[in-house]
Order: structure tokens, then C-alpha cells, then sequence
């Protein structure tokens, strides 16, 4: 195919090796690098929010304990910790970071199609990153109007951060949807188009799948967000009345007239539903990985494991306002959106299942790697099956805004995707530094933050059943919530402050392994996947040295039966080894 | 596609296996170079912007309690005699429909690597794109200064209809603005030859039509739900 040639030839030709430090590590063009770059600023600015949830939990742990937490700044804590977990740190993380290390690696590419708007977006996003972190210093603080910052109270006096907090919020959102547009235009690109010989789409390891499935929700969801936040800041400065009905704020009249505050609600869970699956669907396709490889055996149903992501990100653009079962709409609406919700929980529960069937009767080293996959395997569930109660509107009802609702959501797309993330950075750390870790710290890194989180998050779900409501600075003189609530409140703090310190050990493991680690074997887990099978280690600028691959097999061909190795890589060619089972299909 | 597919096995996949099986064989699953596959994807993702901002006028013109003003009425442009309803908008919609044909014409012209016609084809493509920004320029003056219209006032009824008109038509304007200069951009790169130095191949041509088609096309939905509802 003449297309093909032409872009492949000039593919190659603009890949000169770079020749300084700058051009190299700085303004880099290679994903490798920016991909680094990424998650460098993606888990500076998760420490962030991480610090800030360690305020909040001293404050509800241990009400007027500390004087420097006042009822404002715990609104901007909430506020700021919920918007940088989820944008910041795991969107950036997931697509940013592991989206532009993988997606070239496993599909045999030596880059991103365009790699200068590669490197505009990480900058971008770096831009989004600052002038986030510039709101914190402003007059009046960072916004404190929940994550979610729904009007007309995110612009209206008595919410902290009302003035240049939100404006300096909504201009960071529109920037990192910016940077993320073309980032992720990038990634499908690449996924679509710029895939090695005989990588077809359906050998495409799960990790592609789910960063490239998301990214799609990505471009199409982040939209909503984008106008939304145009419109926002059209009520705050221009005095525009899109979200602002008439309204007293506090005796005085602010002068708006006729807006619709639900519009927002919808515009920002139009954005906000698929949200979530661009944060849980690169989390399922990394993990699949991680399982497979670690359990020596194919990935179990691969086709209904490709369908059901693509199935759930389809599905995950019509249930959004099972987020607004409270808000006042029209009651018809819940019957929908309750019914979309419940069915997602079907492609959902297919994946779960494979995963637990690609460990049965496995081969199963429990590294690292495979330990924190298998903890999402119980997170995941645990968090799924809370989201089937708040799914249906009767049961939602008595239960939004408690914090049931925050167990919930922790546990599915926070605990989840985190327990990934160290996941997939302990199973990729060899690959990117060409070091090893140390196993030991690993583990207890491992077991600290599993037991810690479910320390954490299983008794709010009790403290969710008694009522306690989410977001309130202190209880005072509750009458219906027992003196037994502020001593869970207090036991969650303690394990709290136990895991954030856990994290310490993650940090110290990867200085460790960069300064005094020992050398790792270029496929130190026997992965079958083409990352692991580039001519130099860690791969170079390029990735493919002269030649790129030829894909010849699936990527799950482990334990296939007559062959000297327990796997066999992506590009060995059938007359080298048997052909395995592409597909559950023996052949 | 006529790459070679590499199988395990010689001839497994039998041709009746599907349109996901062919889509998903090759090392492409669209025969387009990339940028154009980006520019398609692109839009896509731009269309979910405007069509966010047309529901989002949509919702607020049901939600306001204030009269909406009658469109028809207020862009209309009376030459001496009766007010004629929504005149400048059709002639800003006829130009900017006629600057889709100069276009196309452009996108041929490339393909036959008719240099000099690609390079007058895409500037008066960009000069119609600025002659109806100019109009809207002159649309929204008229607004402003003779009807007293702002985002946040509308002395003819509900304030939404000014907020969502200049933000809409606005974000439109922007997008043919980009689009005229992205337009003179290439053009002038056609023109000095910066294309033939890379292998001869026009294709951006045809990227730059996809996204001024589609600035057009966008024009046609904000016609039909602003002005003619």
C-alpha cells in the first residue's frame, strides 16, 4: 500500500537520534521520554493531593485538634484532592504516562505518529499542572466547591476561593483538556494506524485496548467538560446567566436571571461518567497483563475481554445522571439511567470472571506485580458491587451524599487504579531504568497499602449506613449518629496516616533501584508482549534499532505445550515455535 | 489493503469472517495517511464540542422565564424600504457554502499537483472564510451598539439569548478564523513549494478541506437551531 510506504519511509527519516542533554530530556520528541515526564509530574502533583487527604482525615479523626485546619480550607482540601486524584494524577498517569510508554512498544511503532504534538501536549498539561497549583496562593485560596463544582455555589460568596480559585481552576481544566486532545489524538492514531506487521488489532495486548478505548472516551467526554467550564466562567465573569437562576446570595442580589443549574450537573456528568472509565479502562487492560504474564497462562476469553471494554466505554456515555438521582429531575429519568447503569455491570462482571479464571490452575508467581493485580481483583469487586446499590434510585436515595458514597467510589476508582498504577510501574520499572527493584520493600509496600486501604475505606461504609454525611467540615451535636462514629472516625485517620507513610517505602525502593540496583535481564518476567523484546535495554530513541518486528502470534502464548520456554514472544516466527492459542482457538 | 498479513498459519481466516476480521487484519485499519486519520478523529471530538454548546443553548432557551426574542426580527437588514428578515445571514451562509466549493476545487487541484490553481483556489477560499467573519464582526457591532445587546443584558427579552449567541458564534468565528489562516498557511507553503521538496504529495491539502468543511457544516447546524428556530 502506497499510504503505508510513504509513511513509514518519512516516519524513519525524522528520527534522528537527539545529540543533547535538552533535546534529549528536556524538549524530547521520544514517548519514552515524555512518558516519563508525565508520570514524573503526574505523582509529584498526586503527593500533593495525598497530603491534602491526610488534612482532611486529621480534621475528621480529630475534630478541633488542629488550628490550622479551618472550615474553608477543608472545603478547598476536598475540593482540590478529589480534582487532582482524578484528573491530574490518574488521567495524566494512565494516558499520559503508560499510554505514550506502551502504546508504540506494544504495537511495534518506533513512535507516536506526530511526536512534536506529543511533546506540545506533555508540556500543556505541565502549563494545566502549574497554573493549578498557582490557585493555591491567589486571594482567597484555591476553590473550595467540591470536586464536582456544581453552580450556583462554586461563584457565589460563602464558597471559599469563589474569585480567582475558580477562575484559575476552570482555566487549568480547559488547558489539560488542551494538552489531552493532543496527546490523545495521538494515541488512537497510533493504535489505528502506525502498528507493526502482523500486529493486528486483535493481537493487541489488553494494555493498548483499555488506554486506547479510553482515550476515545477521552476525546469525546473531556468536550462537555471543556464547554462547561466555558460557560462557568462566562456566569463568573461576564455575569452571564447559563447555570445562575435568580438568586439571593446572602440578602444581596447578584443580579443573574433565568440559567439552569441542572444543565451544568449534566454537561459536567457527561463528562464525568465516562470519566471513570477513562480512568478504570487502561487499569483493566494493564492488569490483564500483569495477570497473564505472572500466572504463566493466556489471558482467559480474550475477544469477550477486547468486546467488554469496548462495550463498557459505548455504555458509559448513557448513564450519567445516575450521578443526579438527588438533583430534582424528573423522576423517568432514574428508571433510564438505573437500568443503563445495571447493565454495565455485565460486561464488567465478564472481565472480573476472566480474570479470576485466568488465575485458576495458573502458574502463579506472587512478585510484586502480580500481587498488587490480584489486590485490585478485590478492590475492584468490592467497589463494583457497592455500585450496584447506589445504582438503583431507591437505594440511592437514603444513601447519596454519606459516606457509603465515598467508600464506594474510593474503592472503585481510587483504590483500584492506584493498586494498578504501583502495579504496572513495579512490572515496567526493569523495562524504563533497566534496574530491578528490591521484592522485599515491594511487598511490604504491597500488603501495607492493601490492608491499609481497606482499613480506610470498609468502615465508612458502616459510618454511610448511620447517615454521616460527606463533605461536612464537623459533626457538632449530631443526635442520630452514636459516639462509636468519632471513634471509627478516628481509627480511619490512624490507618490512613499508616498507608500515606506506607508510600515512603514505594519512593525509597525506586532510589534504591536506580542507585545501588542490580541489572535487570531485558525480560526479567518472560513477557511475550513486543515491549520486552527491543534490541537494546532499556529501549533507545527509535525503540527498533534497524529493523522493526514482525508480529507473527497473539500475546498471550504462555505454557503453550511442546516448547522449550514456558512463553513465546509476539515476533517468533511459527517455524521457530508451535503456533499457540490465538484466541482460545486451538489450532 | 494489500500489506501482506502475516498468520501463524497460511489462510486461516476465511473471507466471510466479518467486517471486524477485515478492519482488524492489517497494520492500518483506515487506508489514509495519518495526519488525515487525525484530522478525522479530531473533528469528531470537535463535534461533541459544538453539539454541547447547541444543547446547552437549547436547555437555557427552555429554561428561561424572560420572552426570547424573535430571531427573524432582529437579523433582519432594511435597505430603505421593509426590514428584510435574516438577509446578512443568508448571504454570510451563502459565502461561506461557496467557500466549500472553492475548496473542493483546491483539494483536485492539489491532487493534480496544479500548483498555482491550489495555491488562488485556497486564498480565496481564506478570503470568503474572512469576508464572513468580517459580516459577523458587522452582525455583532449592530447587536451591540444599536440594540444594546450584551452577554450579560438583552433589553429584548432573555439575557441567555445574548450570552448564548456570542459564545456560540463566537466559538464558531474563532474556529474560521483558525481556519483562514491554517488555510493561508498551507497555501503559501503550495506555493513555494515546500510540498514538492517533500515527496510531492498533497495531501494536507485535503486535511485542511476536511476542517474547513467541517467549520462549515457546523455553520449549517447554528443556522437551522439559532436563527431559523
Amino acid at each position: 500500500m502506497s499510504y503505508a510506504a510513504i509513511a513509514d519511509r518519512d516516519h524513519e527519516r525524522e528520527h534522528h537520534e537527539p545529540q543533547t542533554f535538552i533535546t534529549k530530556y528536556i524538549w524530547s520528541q521520544d514517548h519514552k521520554v515524555i512518558a516519563i515526564q508525565y508520570g514524573i509530574t503526574a505523582i509529584f502533583v498526586g503527593l500533593i493531593a495525598l497530603g491534602l487527604s491526610v488534612m482532611m482525615r486529621l480534621q475528621l479523626g480529630f475534630p478541633n485538634e488542629f488550628a490550622f485546619i479551618n472550615p474553608e480550607n477543608y472545603y478547598q482540601f476536598i475540593t482540590m484532592h478529589g480534582m487532582i486524584m482524578v484528573i491530574y494524577l490518574l488521567t495524566a498517569l494512565f494516558l499520559g504516562g503508560f499510554g505514550n510508554y506502551l502504546i508504540p512498544l506494544m504495537c511495534g511503532s518506533r513512535d507516536m505518529v506526530f511526536p512534536y504534538m506529543n511533546m506540545l501536549s506533555y508540556w500543556v498539561y505541565l502549563l494545566s499542572v502549574i497554573v493549578l497549583l498557582i490557585s493555591f496562593f491567589v486571594p482567597g485560596g484555591s476553590t473550595g466547591a467540591g470536586w464536582t463544582l456544581y453552580p450556583p455555589q462554586a461563584i457565589l460568596p460563602g464558597t471559599p476561593g469563589k474569585d480567582l480559585g475558580i477562575v484559575l481552576m476552570l482555566g487549568s481544566l480547559a488547558l489539560f483538556i488542551v494538552a489531552f486532545t493532543m496527546g490523545g489524538l495521538n494515541y488512537v492514531t497510533t493504535v489505528l494506524q502506525a502498528r507493526c506487521k502482523g500486529m493486528t488489532l486483535m493481537r493487541l495486548p489488553l494494555s493498548v485496548w483499555g488506554i486506547f478505548i479510553a482515550t476515545i472516551l477521552g476525546l469525546l467526554a473531556f468536550p462537555a467538560l471543556l464547554v462547561s467550564a466555558v460557560m462557568m466562567l462566562f456566569d463568573k465573569l461576564l455575569g452571564t446567566s447559563f447555570f445562575m437562576p435568580a438568586i439571593s446570595s446572602m440578602g444581596i442580589d447578584p443580579g443573574y436571571t433565568g440559567g439552569s443549574p441542572i444543565l451544568f450537573q449534566h454537561l459536567f456528568w457527561f463528562f464525568g461518567h465516562p470519566e471513570v472509565y477513562i480512568v478504570a479502562l487502561p487499569a483493566f487492560g494493564l492488569v490483564s497483563d500483569l495477570l497473564s504474564t505472572h500466572a504463566r497462562k493466556n489471558i482467559f476469553g480474550y475477544r469477550m475481554m477486547v468486546w467488554a471494554i469496548i462495550a463498557i466505554g459505548g455504555l458509559s456515555f448513557i448513564v450519567w445522571a445516575h450521578h443526579m438521582y438527588v438533583s430534582g429531575m424528573n423522576p423517568y429519568f432514574g428508571f433510564f439511567f438505573a437500568t443503563t447503569t445495571l447493565i454495565i455491570a455485565v460486561p464488567t462482571a465478564i472481565k472480573v470472571y476472566n480474570w479470576v479464571l485466568t488465575l485458576w490452575q495458573g502458574n502463579i508467581h506472587l512478585r510484586v506485580p502480580m500481587l498488587f493485580a490480584i489486590g485490585f481483583i478485590f478492590t475492584f469487586i468490592h467497589g463494583g458491587l457497592t455500585g450496584l446499590f447506589l445504582g438503583n434510585v431507591t437505594i440511592d436515595m437514603p444513601l447519596s451524599d454519606t459516606y457509603f458514597v465515598v467508600a464506594h467510589f474510593h474503592m472503585v476508582m481510587g483504590v483500584s487504579p492506584i493498586m494498578v498504577v504501583f502495579g504496572a510501574i513495579y512490572h515496567w520499572w526493569p523495562k524504563i531504568s533497566g534496574k530491578m527493584y528490591n521484592e522485599t520493600l515491594g511487598k511490604w509496600h504491597f500488603w501495607m497499602t492493601f490492608l491499609g486501604t481497606y482499613a480506610i475505606y470498609l468502615p465508612m461504609h458502616y459510618l454511610g449506613f448511620q447517615g454521616v454525611p460527606r463533605r461536612y467540615y464537623a459533626m457538632g451535636n449530631t443526635e442520630f449518629l452514636p459516639e462509636s462514629a468519632q471513634a471509627l472516625n478516628a481509627s480511619i485517620t490512624m490507618a490512613a496516616l499508616l498507608v500515606a507513610v506506607a508510600q515512603i517505602l514505594f519512593f525509597i525502593n525506586i532510589i534504591w533501584s536506580l542507585v545501588k540496583g542490580p541489572k535487570s535481564d531485558p525480560n526479567p518476567w518472560d513477557a511475550t508482549t513486543l515491549e520486552w523484546q527491543t534490541p537494546d535495554h532499556p529501549p533507545k530513541h527509535g525503540n527498533w534499532g534497524d529493523k522493526l518486528p514482525v508480529v507473527y502470534r497473539w500475546a498471550y502464548d504462555y505454557s503453550v505445550p511442546g516448547y522449550k520456554d514456558d512463553f513465546i514472544p509476539q515476533n517468533v516466527p511459527p517455524d521457530e515455535a508451535p503456533a499457540g492459542r490465538e484466541h482460545g482457538v486451538k489450532h | 489493503m494489500s500489506e501482506a498479513v502475516l498468520d501463524s498459519e497460511a489462510g486461516s481466516v476465511p473471507a466471510t469472517s466479518g467486517v471486524v476480521e477485515d478492519w482488524s487484519r492489517d497494520k492500518q485499519v483506515f487506508g489514509v495517511p495519518w495526519g488525515k486519520a487525525m484530522m478525522w478523529i479530531f473533528l469528531v471530538s470537535d463535534t461533541f464540542i459544538f453539539s454541547c454548546f447547541l444543547v446547552g443553548y437549547m436547555s437555557v432557551r427552555i429554561s428561561t422565564t424572560d420572552p426570547w426574542p424573535i430571531p427573524s426580527e432582529v437579523f433582519a437588514l432594511s435597505f430603505g424600504g421593509d426590514p428584510i428578515p435574516l438577509v446578512l445571514i443568508a448571504i454570510m451562509t451563502f459565502i461561506l457554502i461557496t467557500s466549500s466549493g472553492t475548496m473542493a476545487l483546491a483539494v483536485n487541484m492539489g491532487y493534480r499537483k496544479d500548483r498555482k490553481k491550489t495555491f488562488w483556489l485556497m486564498v480565496s477560499t481564506a478570503a470568503l472564510g474572512a469576508s464572513f467573519v468580517g459580516m459577523q464582526a458587522f452582525e455583532w457591532s449592530k447587536l451591540i451598539i444599536d440594540e444594546g445587546v450584551r452577554p450579560w443584558v438583552n433589553p429584548m427579552g432573555a439575557t441567555q439569548f445574548g450570552s448564548s449567541f456570542f459564545m456560540i458564534t463566537g466559538f464558531h468565528g474563532l474556529h474560521v478564523s483558525a481556519g483562514v489562516i491554517y488555510l493561508l498557511v498551507i497555501a503559501f507553503r503550495v506555493k513555494n513549494g515546500f510540498y514538492e521538496r517533500r515527496g510531492g504529495n498533497y495531501e494536507i491539502v485535503e486535511i485542511t478541506g476536511l476542517y474547513w468543511h467541517f467549520v462549515d457544516l457546523v455553520w449549517v447546524f447554528i443556522f437551522a437551531f439559532f436563527y431559523l428556530w
